[in-house]
């Protein structure tokens, strides 16, 4: 770990009791941060690749591409029952890989939480798993497709392997909150580590882990549509990929867009719904 | 009576299993997901990856350009976030409940932070396509409509949860409508902002590869290109690279946020 010490130097941080507002390390850092994003973004825009693009043309044509797809959509190549179809079926794939990378997290997790697992343990198991992170989902499922063959198969593989990640991370950090006096107090009346995971640890981690848990879930249902387009799995990413790179066919994108938004939107206010009530019940 | 909290116990856990069980079988039928060669190709994937996805000396001579790629992704995700950000800002103070003018304003930026969370990012890198090509305005228009709709509602939800007291206590003074926000709100929640700033940047670093492979730009293109062509060794350094750029972001933004939170 770097450790970030250069931003708030000695003599920024020391009180300077004649202003009404010292400029403490936090706002240095803030102010620092902030002017090193500006900076970057104006050099970025500046230098940013146009490939002699005619600017107000390209809106024009987008805002008119998107006129087609959101005004008149319509399709050629499929019923709106098969539409809605294959939209089960990217519902069933995020589902998959939200199960099996929840399972195998919840093992991870308590092996990574620091007070549950002993510290080289749980040091092994957090570099690995931001190292799974760091790797773009996407590349995980094409990796996994050399071997399995593009498909639904590698998807589920590769976006597992995300969400592994993903959640055990999660996963670890709401068993941190645990307090260690709890878990003394168990173990002092002789419990032994699995009593102490399944009769302390998980109860009360329970809504936590839930509420991350379908937050994956959300996050699964629009990687499953992009590797439906980029990935050739089934689902209604793979008609996105289609109506518009192979048919060109701007009506059926607006419908497929349609249908994603629909559930999209939908899970959304079910997560928001499953937060309150179970903040309510924590 | 305390056997009866245990057997209801018991019988919500029987069918809470139940539901998964059903609900796994069903998903497993329809999306055709084949469970044992699921199983076995993750071993070969492993045994393929070991001898053949590493980068060799010969692909060592292609950095340069991966780096070159790279610096461009990362200067795109970093415009992305926060030209998103200014406008997801406007947004969110129009919007968040202590702030905003009339419910309307609520409602409005709501459904546009909706909206724009929703769309989907390869909808949006296959529309940008067809009228700004393969140049990278393309990677960083699309990457900024995503980011429009996160920021939009991380923002507002930030608003929503510090600005409350600062407002009642500034309002209470007698200050108008802008003092109370430029010198309480925006305060009081800058660090939560900033924090959700550099995940952003994170993230789009990382969905910056799918757009590139999509619209045929940036890091994620030259991925796509060796990969296409089986030159996996060039492949998996262009892999590394990504990992070493996020985790470097990822440390930076961890220590910034150990110091601002």
């Amino acid at each position: 770990m770097i450790e970030i010490k250069g931003i708030g130097t000695e003599q920024f941080s020391s009180p300077n009791l004649n202003t009404a507002k010292p400029l403490d390390r936090a706002a240095l850092a803030i102010r620092l941060t902030l002017l090193v994003l500006a900076v970057t973004t104006i050099y970025a825009l500046l230098t940013i690749n146009a490939n002699g693009i005619d600017m107000p043309k390209a809106i024009l044509d987008t805002l008119s591409t998107l006129r087609t797809i959101f005004f008149q959509p319509y399709s050629y190549h499929f019923t709106v029952w098969q539409g809605f179809w294959e939209i089960v079926i990217t519902l069933g794939l995020a589902f998959l890989t939200t199960l099996f990378g929840g399972v195998i997290a919840l093992f991870l997790g308590l092996m990574a939480a620091q007070n549950l697992a002993p510290k080289w343990l749980t040091n092994v198991i957090k570099s690995v798993v931001a190292f799974i992170r760091a790797v773009p989902s996407i590349l995980w499922v094409l990796i996994f497709a050399v071997a399995a063959g593009l498909g639904s198969t590698a998807a589920v593989i590769g976006l597992t392997f995300h969400s592994v990640a993903y959640l055990t991370k999660a996963y670890s950090e709401s068993f941190e909150d645990l307090d260690r006096s709890v878990i003394e107090a168990l173990m002092a009346t002789g419990a032994n580590w699995w009593q102490v995971v399944f009769q302390a640890v998980i109860p009360s981690s329970a809504t936590y882990l839930l509420s991350w848990t379908f937050l994956r879930f959300e996050i699964n249902f629009s990687n499953a549509v992009a590797m439906g387009a980029a990935a050739g799995a089934a689902g209604i990413g793979f008609d996105l990929f289609m109506a518009s790179e192979f048919y060109f066919n701007l009506h059926e994108v607006g419908l497929v867009t349609y249908f994603i938004l629909a559930f999209a939107i939908i899970l959304e206010v079910l997560a928001t719904n499953m937060k309150s009530r179970l903040m309510k019940q924590a | 009576m305390q056997a009866d909290v245990f057997i209801r116990r018991r019988n919500n856990a029987v069918v809470f299993f139940a539901i998964l069980v059903v609900l796994t079988a069903g998903s497993i039928v329809i999306t055709q997901y084949d469970l044992q060669k699921g199983f076995t190709s993750f071993i070969k994937a492993f045994i393929w990856g070991a001898s053949n996805f590493y980068p060799d000396a010969g692909s060592l001579r292609k950095l340069p350009d991966i780096l070159v790629k790279l610096w461009e992704t990362v200067l795109m995700s970093i415009a992305a976030t926060t030209v998103a950000a200014i406008f997801s800002m406007f947004l969110a103070v129009f919007g968040s409940r202590t702030t905003r003018i009339h419910v309307s304003f609520t409602v409005i930026a709501r459904g546009i932070g909706s909206f724009f969370r929703n769309m989907p990012l390869v909808a949006w890198a296959m529309i940008l396509m067809l009228a700004f090509s393969q140049s990278s305005l393309t990677g960083f228009l699309a990457l900024f409509l995503g980011s429009l709709g996160f920021l939009t509602r991380a923002f507002m939800e930030t608003i929503d949860e510090v600005g409350e007291n600062a407002v009642e206590a500034l309002t209470s003074t007698g200050a108008a409508y802008f003092p109370v926000i430029f010198q309480a709100v925006l305060p009081a929640s800058m660090p939560q902002i900033v924090s959700w700033l550099l995940f952003m940047v994170e993230t789009n670093i990382r969905d910056a590869t799918l757009v590139g492979l999509l619209t045929g730009t940036g890091i994620g293109f030259l991925f796509d290109v060796y990969y296409k062509s089986f030159d996996y060794h060039v492949a998996s350094l262009v892999v590394i690279v990504i990992v070493i750029a996020v985790l470097i972001v990822e440390t930076v933004s961890n220590g910034v946020r150990r110091v601002i939170l």
